[in-house]
C-alpha cells in the first residue's frame, strides 16, 4: 500500500486513504433511451415545452421549469462550437491522456446546453467560436456509453459567432 | 407514464477518492513504529498517555511530542460484533470492533479482534496484538486476539 514509503529504514511520511463508494447506478428511463441511441451513434437531446430550450443529454425532466418532457426527443449533430476550453497541464489519476491536452465546453448544433469533452488539436489553435465535430469509436464497438466519443476534432468552417454561443458561457 | 417504457438501463459505477495524507511529527514516528511492531503513545503534561498519540492536549491545546512506547497488550473496554463482515472492512470472517486500553495507555483505541466467536468476546478481557508476518507501518499490521 505505502509505496511512498518502500525504503524499509525510512520514515513513514505519508499513507494512502483511499475512499471508495460502490454505486449500482440505474440510469432511469430518459438516459436510458438516450444511451441506448449513442449505442446507433445517435445524439438525443430534449425540448423542453415551456421554452423549448433544448437539453442534451436528454433527461426526464426541465431542471429550470418541473415539467417532464415526455417522450419527444431531438436529434443532435455530432458538430459543435467551441464555446469554453481550458488547457490541462496537470496530471491527474484516471484520466490517461498525454499531457498537455485540451478540455472544451461544446455546444452542439442545436442543442441548448453544453457538453464537456476534449478537443484534438493544436494548443495554439484552440479558440472560442471554433468548430468541431466528434471523433467516433470503429462503429463495431459501439455500446451504451458516451464513450462512443473518443474526442472532438476542429473543421474546417468559419467560426461562429460571439452571439451564437454568448449564453452558453 | 410513457406506453414506450423499457428496462432501464444499469451499470456499475465506482467513485474514488485517492487520498494521500501526510502524517506529521507525531504520527510518522507512530506508523513508522508499527513497522518496527511497536506501538507509541503520546504522553500529556499530567503524564496520562494517549494512544493512539495525538500532536496536541484535547484539554489545554498545547503541543505534545513526547512519545513513548506502549504494551501490545491491553484490556477490551467495549466491543461491538460484526457477524457478517462487509467488503472493505478488515476482515472477511466475523470479528469485533473493539476499545482497547493497552497497558501503559489511559485511552481506548478502536481497532479489531479476531476473537473467533463472539462468545469468546467479554468485556474486561485481556487482549494481545498479532502482527503480521510483514509489516509495512499500517494500522492494519495487526489485530487482536484474545490473550
Amino acid at each position: 500500500m505505502s509505496d511512498a514509503n518502500e525504503a524499509a529504514n525510512e520514515p513513514i511520511a505519508v499513507i494512502r486513504t483511499p475512499i471508495s463508494l460502490d454505486y449500482h447506478y440505474s440510469a432511469g428511463q430518459s438516459a436510458s433511451r438516450f444511451l441506448r441511441a449513442i449505442a446507433q451513434g445517435k445524439l438525443l437531446g430534449q425540448k423542453c415545452p415551456v421554452d423549448g430550450r433544448v437539453y442534451f443529454p436528454s433527461r426526464g425532466a426541465c431542471p429550470q421549469h418541473g415539467v417532464t418532457f415526455g417522450d419527444e426527443v431531438v436529434e443532435l449533430s455530432d458538430k459543435g462550437t467551441v464555446v469554453t476550453f481550458s488547457i490541462v497541464r496537470v496530471p491527474s489519476e484516471n484520466i490517461p491522456l498525454e499531457l498537455p491536452y485540451i478540455t472544451i465546453n461544446v455546444l452542439l448544433d442545436g442543442a441548448d446546453t453544453i457538453l464537456i469533452h476534449v478537443l484534438d488539436a493544436k494548443l495554439e489553435d484552440v479558440r472560442m467560436g471554433m468548430r468541431v465535430q466528434a471523433v467516433w469509436k470503429p462503429k463495431e464497438e459501439w455500446t451504451t456509453s458516451t464513450a462512443n466519443i473518443l474526442y472532438f476534432r476542429p473543421i474546417d468552417e468559419p467560426d461562429a459567432s460571439y452571439d451564437s454561443y454568448k449564453e452558453h458561457i | 407514464m410513457s406506453p414506450t417504457l423499457e428496462k432501464a438501463l444499469t451499470a456499475p459505477h465506482k467513485l474514488e477518492y485517492t487520498y494521500k495524507r501526510s502524517l506529521g511529527p507525531v504520527l510518522s514516528p507512530f506508523f513508522t513504529a508499527l513497522r518496527d511492531r511497536r506501538i507509541l503513545g503520546v504522553k500529556r503534561r499530567d503524564g496520562r498517555v494517549m494512544v493512539p498519540p495525538k500532536e496536541y492536549d484535547p484539554d489545554t491545546s498545547e503541543s505534545l511530542d513526547e512519545l513513548v512506547e506502549v504494551s501490545d497488550e491491553g484490556v477490551v473496554t467495549s466491543w461491538s460484533w460484526v457477524a457478517t463482515p462487509r467488503r472493505q472492512q478488515p476482515l472477511d470472517r466475523p470479528f469485533a470492533y473493539a476499545l482497547v486500553k493497552l497497558d501503559g495507555a489511559d485511552t481506548a483505541f478502536l481497532h479489531v479482534v479476531d476473537a473467533g466467536d463472539e462468545g469468546n468476546m467479554e468485556t474486561g478481557m485481556r487482549v494481545k496484538a498479532r502482527w503480521a508476518d510483514e509489516t509495512t507501518g499500517m494500522i492494519t499490521d495487526f489485530v487482536f486476539v484474545p490473550a
